[in-house]
């Protein structure tokens, strides 16, 4: 979904899926959980160690529901909305999912719009498992729940590493002097290295090294271990220059 | 591409900038003063600048998606409401919910009408069926009724009065606010649930006049049964302009028209809970006491009833306007 700047310049948000959001969703569902019993066990323990429970048995689980169940419920209960608000439309589990919440405009939503995307979870959990939700998220254009219909909200992808990445293409290009698309094909190479089978990777940076330096022999680049040209890949975006020694 | 291409130069010359960033984006600061908020724009248009920059030497690179992302990222950062809660609160209870009760009025009405129409029903369905009581009383409650004894009887000795009004009062927020929701389908639910509650009242108050025991239920509701009434009718009501807001749509489209009603409509709960959250207190404090009189009831019951349309139509938060002297 493409989005207009406020300077001009337009710009795609990237809609989170049905599987990012269920990925979110049960990380949150786990971390309010343990929030909860943790509030619930910490308390119950408390309440043992300081000896309330040699009062009467009315008494102490009166206490109980006031001290420990009442406040884990409402851990468990309000986790959505008060860490949506607080985060600015993300959650932790939606940090990990890589996602965050967003306005129809790119923005941050406000208190009314993330409250009535919670409201709305009454409808979205119908009739177990949010079923009604995950229903609306298949069948809308923009994968949303009816809570985000109701609230004008879209889940969007997410990504911190953006700065991170744009500093370290920067940085490699300056110190390298080599041209930015052979930074980023050599970057990108050395990021997936290891998920990438040996003999590929080693191909792939045979040609890159071949290339940049023509005047290497076939026969040296071949005899060149996977740990070898892992290090002149590196040695490369550092300084610019292969060392051959 | 060569490494002395504009693409090289323009990267060699912006990697500092974004190393700051980097950092910037590392530590970024939860409240800005006024020259943080500035330089944010400054970086904002940066961003552009460079976007648009990358767009034209490198399209389709990884610099180029890393930018957009740290764009939208910034985007979002500047377009967004300012905070200000206490004025926020103070125009939402003084102007927002008392313009949308003035929308709402003739759908309360038809709501309170059917209301009061599933009581009657309710009424009749019981004194003619009896054995129906079934769907709606749970065995315990029929058990103790026919013993000329009323389930709210002793309720203190069960639970003490705070826990019982938080379990009313949060019962009650999420019946309304189901009631709210439920008009999602197309207003239908919102009927369905006012119409429940009134059959349930009329027929509750039907089995225990056969018992000789429905003066005793018109005084356990009588202090808080007006006000937790009235505001299913307001929710409900909410929930049926939302409906109507996807029936017949005000906007362009179904989704804005519902997108607008929701926003709208939805500020109508805040009352409704604050509400809510005094009747939770007085059934789980007073309408459970046997020592509160039937005359304190009614009083309470009217009172807060009078202050219910009191908050609804703006009147608890009215400004209060001073003459102005002249000057000189």
């Amino acid at each position: 979904m493409r989005i207009a700047g406020l300077t001009g310049v337009d710009v795609a948000l990237d809609i989170a899926g049905a599987g990012s959001r269920s990925y979110a969703f049960v990380i949150d569902w786990h971390v309010r959980l343990l929030l909860a019993l943790a509030w619930f066990c910490g308390a119950w323990l408390l309440i043992k160690l300081i000896g309330l429970t040699l009062s009467p048995l009315e008494a102490s689980s009166r206490l109980l529901a006031r001290v420990a169940v009442a406040p884990a419920l409402g851990i468990y209960l309000f986790y959505h909305p008060v860490l949506e608000v607080l985060m600015r439309g993300r959650t932790p589990g939606k940090r990990r999912a890589g996602v965050r919440i967003v306005t129809r405009n790119g923005g941050t939503p406000g208190l009314n719009a993330l409250l009535i995307r919670n409201l709305f979870r009454l409808v979205d959990s119908l009739p177990f498992f949010y079923v009604v939700g995950l229903a609306s998220c298949f069948i809308t254009e923009q994968r949303v729940r009816i809570g985000d219909l109701a609230a004008g909200t879209l889940l969007v992808l997410d990504s911190d590493a953006a700065a991170k990445t744009l500093a370290q293409l920067g940085s490699m290009v300056a110190h390298s002097g080599l041209a930015p698309a052979l930074v980023e094909l050599i970057h990108d190479l050395l990021e997936r290295w290891t998920s990438l089978e040996t003999g590929k990777r080693d191909e792939l940076a045979r040609s890159i090294l071949a290339r940049l330096d023509s005047a290497a022999p076939a026969a040296q680049l071949a005899a060149l271990s996977d740990a070898e040209l892992s290090q002149r890949l590196h040695q490369l975006l550092e300084t610019g220059r292969i060392d051959r020694a | 591409m060569n490494a002395g291409s504009p693409a090289s130069a323009w990267m060699k010359s912006r990697s500092r900038v974004w190393s700051e960033w980097l950092a910037q984006a590392q530590s970024p600061a939860r409240e800005l003063d006024v020259e943080a908020a500035q330089r944010h724009i400054e970086r904002y248009r940066a961003l552009a600048r460079d976007l648009a920059t990358a767009r034209r030497l490198l399209p389709g690179s990884r610099a180029t998606a890393a930018l957009e992302a740290l764009y939208v990222g910034a985007h979002a950062g500047i377009d967004r409401s300012a905070r200000n809660t206490g004025s926020t609160l103070l125009r939402l209870l003084r102007d927002d919910i008392p313009a949308i009760i003035v929308s709402l009025r003739p759908t309360i009405l038809w709501l309170g009408l059917l209301l009061f129409a599933s009581a009657g029903a309710g009424w009749w369905l019981i004194s003619t069926y009896p054995d129906l009581i079934a769907l709606v009383a749970s065995e315990k409650m029929i058990d103790g009724v026919e013993h000329g004894r009323l389930w709210t009887e002793g309720m203190l000795n069960i639970a003490p009065a705070s826990i019982l009004s938080v379990r009313i009062l949060s019962n009650n927020i999420v019946v309304s606010l189901f009631a709210f929701c439920a008009g999602i389908f197309l207003g239908l639910g919102a009927f369905y649930i006012t119409a429940v509650n009134g059959l349930m009242l009329g027929a509750m108050f039907a089995f225990t006049h056969q018992f000789g025991i429905d003066g005793e239920l018109l005084k356990f509701v009588l202090a808080h049964g007006p006000v937790e009434l009235s505001v299913v009718c307001i929710a409900g009501a909410a929930g049926t302009a939302l409906g109507e807001s996807l029936i017949r749509p005000t906007a362009p489209t179904r989704r804005e028209s519902f997108q607008q009603a929701a926003s709208r409509m939805a500020r109508v709960l805040f009352a409704c809970a604050l509400l809510l959250i005094g009747c939770g207190l007085i059934e789980g404090f007073i309408s459970p006491a046997p020592t509160v009189s039937l005359a304190a009831r009614a009083m309470i019951g009217v009172g807060y009833w009078l202050f219910m349309l009191l908050l609804l139509s703006g009147r608890v938060f009215a400004r209060h306007s001073k003459p102005r002297s002249l000057p000189g």
